[in-house]
């Protein structure tokens, strides 16, 4: 940990400290993930979980394996995949605003079984 | 003689040709298409005739003649069921007798069915009847012989109910079915039986009186009989239920809901004959080791002969009257069979059986083709309805009372020759069960008679629009018919079927013959007198004798007691219990099994909720749980 506050002003960024920004990416796209309700922000959420694990592609590739470049074109790809994935989710997204209006996903239900043998027999 | 296979391919393939193309084609190409195929197989049928009659070897023996033989389903090395065609002296006349009778029934059909719904349909199942029986007859081994038997079953409950929008005729057909089906099961046991000790179902084997063949049966009993007492006597109920023996009589008479045509084909002429055949087939069997058996379908036969002659005196509807005749007729040659011994002159039974089954499938089949034209004529089964019809029907007339002339024994008609032999057959075995059988004859010429009289004599009853002769496709075969009738009296047939296989001559007894001549004539001037012209003896007759006469009127209420015993007691308390046990026990174990996983399933559904998030969550946190674990421990 020293080593990190030693050399934060001077000189090259420490891997611990990529690690800890990603870590605070990862953990904020999941705890969006899991406590909104807009699809956007579910989509951005996502972004920032897979921006999380390209930081740690290029940082453990710089450090623990300098020369190789895997690490670098794994990320971009990941990049393009994400962009596509985006793409069609917000096309989606898109329709089932025009269908309900609204982009909230407890209102996706229409699929769904009843939940009680009560509603069943209706 | 390989060509005798087409005798049994042509009508198949007639009958597959005919159901494929059901109406799309016009009625009369199609009857036309299964009389011609008929005729080719008359024809190849008296061919084969000719050639096996005339081939006697030296010893002066009919040999066993097996022209067709493949073995069709191979189970293991002993258990395997063959086809095949065989001829011997007994085949091949009741392939002549099959084949004549059919084709007159088919050129007939043309002016009985014109115009009825579904005539190809019944050019159809009439080729499919005719295959059957074929394959019944030239049957090589006894389970061949089964599935023919109940080809030939199916057939008739299709052509019983033919005219399936009437109720009477879908209940007839499935009574026919029904009853003969449960005669059946106690056949195929018999078959089995049989076929468990000796190991084959080879009728060559069977019958070559080689002792080593039942070795093996010998010395087990069951119930104080032997096994294969047991076999054959399962196996002559098959027979009896197929040839309407007391008391599985019972789908006779109903079966003549069917098409009349139909009637002199299957239930007077051929089908019900094949428990007499299957008796004969297995006669060497019944002869040498079951004697009892073979006694006992005597004594069956005869109580049937003369219990339908009695119930035959009181019935109105006149194919009834044939058909309780028929029971009786066929009564006499179990009778017969029962009484034979073997070879020779002993063997007059075995021989006058196979005759009468000859004549009386000609005179018969043209008795109920003369009322099937009559029936034509007065649109209507009640002799009430008839009565002085000798003016308006000519041939049938004449042909009608030559059939009644030789079913009671006249000389020199068919019918007198082969009842005589009969007669003097059972005189020899047993006197009481002769003048029995004496007895029954006279009864014989005093019903028919009775129906004679009763519809050309009589009074005139009023028709809707006066009666005429019927077209000359139904009165052709009825000429046919009554030709043979006159003359097949003449044929020395013991010189062609006897028990032993060696021609024999047999001559008349003069003692016999005159007995039953004046019997019968005795009985026709009796029916002469009370229903040639109006006379109140047959009302009074029926007064003084109410009991009698209501309870033969009713056939001595034995489809009361079936009744009984199927609804009152069969159905009370053995179905319903089972059906109890059906609803409650099994549905309800399975019933259970469904209620029980659908609660179970309905309390946990709530697990899967379909929110993705929640999922995620929980994924989360196993996640993390199973790190903290790596980590810590």
């Amino acid at each position: 940990m020293t080593g990190l506050f030693d050399n934060f002003f001077s000189g090259s960024v420490p891997l611990e400290g990529y690690i800890i920004v990603s870590l605070i990416m990862f953990f904020a796209g999941v705890y969006g993930f899991l406590s909104r309700r807009s699809l956007l922000m579910i989509l951005i959420s996502i972004e920032l979980i897979l921006n999380a694990a390209d930081i740690n592609f290029a940082a453990f590739n710089r450090y623990l394996y300098p020369g190789h470049m895997e690490g670098f074109f794994f990320t971009i790809f990941t990049i393009a995949i994400s962009a596509c994935e985006t793409a069609v989710a917000i096309a989606i997204v898109i329709n089932i605003y025009r269908n309900l209006n609204n982009v909230d996903v407890d209102n996706l239900q229409e699929l769904k079984e009843p939940d009680s043998p009560e509603e069943i027999k209706k | 003689m390989q060509y005798t296979l087409l005798i049994l391919i042509l009508p198949l393939l007639s009958f597959i040709l005919l159901g494929l193309v059901d109406s799309k084609w016009k009625p009369r190409v199609a009857g036309s298409i299964g009389t011609s195929v008929l005729g080719i197989v008359a024809l190849l049928s008296y061919f084969t005739a000719w050639k096996y009659f005339s081939s006697a070897g030296f010893s002066g023996t009919y040999e066993t003649l097996i022209p067709f033989h493949v073995e069709w389903l191979r189970f293991t090395e002993q258990l395997h069921i063959d086809l095949g065609i065989l001829l011997d002296p007994i085949s091949v006349m009741m392939l002549v007798v099959v084949s004549t009778v059919s084709l007159m029934v088919h050129i007939y059909s043309f002016g009985y069915m014109k115009g009825e719904r579904g005539f190809e349909r019944y050019y159809a199942f009439l080729s499919l009847f005719t295959f059957s029986m074929l394959g019944l007859v030239v049957a090589t081994n006894i389970f061949q012989m089964y599935i023919f038997w109940e080809l030939v079953g199916v057939s008739s409950y299709l052509l019983i109910g033919f005219y399936y929008t009437k109720p009477e005729a879908v209940a007839a057909s499935k009574k026919a079915f029904i009853v003969t089906r449960f005669a059946d099961l106690g056949f195929l046991i018999g078959i089995l039986i049989l076929s468990f000790y000796t190991r084959t179902f080879d009728f060559g084997i069977l019958t070559s009186g080689d002792a080593n063949v039942f070795a093996g049966m010998t010395g087990a009993t069951f119930m104080g009989a032997s096994v294969l007492s047991w076999a054959t006597a399962l196996i002559f109920i098959g027979g009896a239920g197929k040839s309407a023996m007391f008391p599985l009589h019972i789908w006779l008479p109903d079966a003549m809901e069917g098409p009349t045509p139909v009637s002199a084909l299957i239930h007077a002429a051929t089908m019900v004959v094949a428990g007499v055949y299957l008796v004969a087939r297995l006669f060497p069997i019944y002869h040498f080791y079951t004697p009892d058996v073979l006694h006992g379908i005597a004594y069956v036969g005869a109580f049937t002969s003369l219990f339908a002659a009695v119930i035959a005196c009181v019935q109105t509807d006149i194919k009834r009257v044939l058909a309780f005749s028929t029971i009786s007729q066929i009564g006499y040659m179990m009778v017969s069979l029962g009484v034979s011994g073997y070879g020779g002159h002993e063997g007059l039974g075995y021989m006058a059986s196979m005759f009468h089954l000859f004549t009386h499938a000609m005179f018969k089949a043209l008795l109920f083709l003369g009322a099937g034209s009559i029936i034509h004529a007065v649109h209507s089964n009640e002799m009430s309805r008839m009565g002085g019809l000798r003016k308006y029907m000519p041939v049938t007339h004449i042909t009608f009372l030559v059939a009644c002339l030789a079913i009671s024994g006249i000389p020199p008609f068919s019918g007198f020759f082969s009842k005589d032999e009969i007669l003097s057959a059972t005189m020899h075995f047993e006197p009481a069960l002769g003048y029995l059988m004496s007895f029954t004859a006279g009864l014989t010429a005093f019903y028919m008679f009775r129906l004679y009289y009763n519809i050309f004599w009589g009074k005139e009853h009023k028709q809707e629009h006066t009666p005429h002769e019927s077209p000359w496709a139904m009165t052709i075969p009825l000429i046919f018919l009554a030709t043979v009738t006159v003359f097949a009296g003449f044929i020395p047939f013991g010189e062609f079927v006897s028990s032993d296989r060696k021609p024999f001559e047999s001559e008349l007894e003069p003692m016999v013959a005159g007995m039953s001549i004046v019997v019968a004539l005795i009985a026709i001037f009796f029916a002469r007198y009370m229903y040639r012209k109006e006379n109140p003896l047959p009302d009074k007759l029926a007064n003084t004798f109410a009991g009698l006469h209501k309870a033969a009127s009713h056939r001595f209420y034995i489809d009361e007691v079936y009744m009984f015993i199927t609804k009152k007691i069969i159905f009370n308390h053995v179905s319903t219990p089972i059906a109890w046990f059906d609803r409650h026990v099994i549905d309800g174990t399975m019933n259970g099994l469904a209620t029980v996983t659908q609660w179970g399933s309905l309390k946990i559904k709530w697990f899967q909720s379909g929110r993705i998030q929640q999922y995620a969550y929980v994924i989360l946190l196993g996640a993390l749980i199973i790190a903290a674990l790596v980590i810590f421990i």
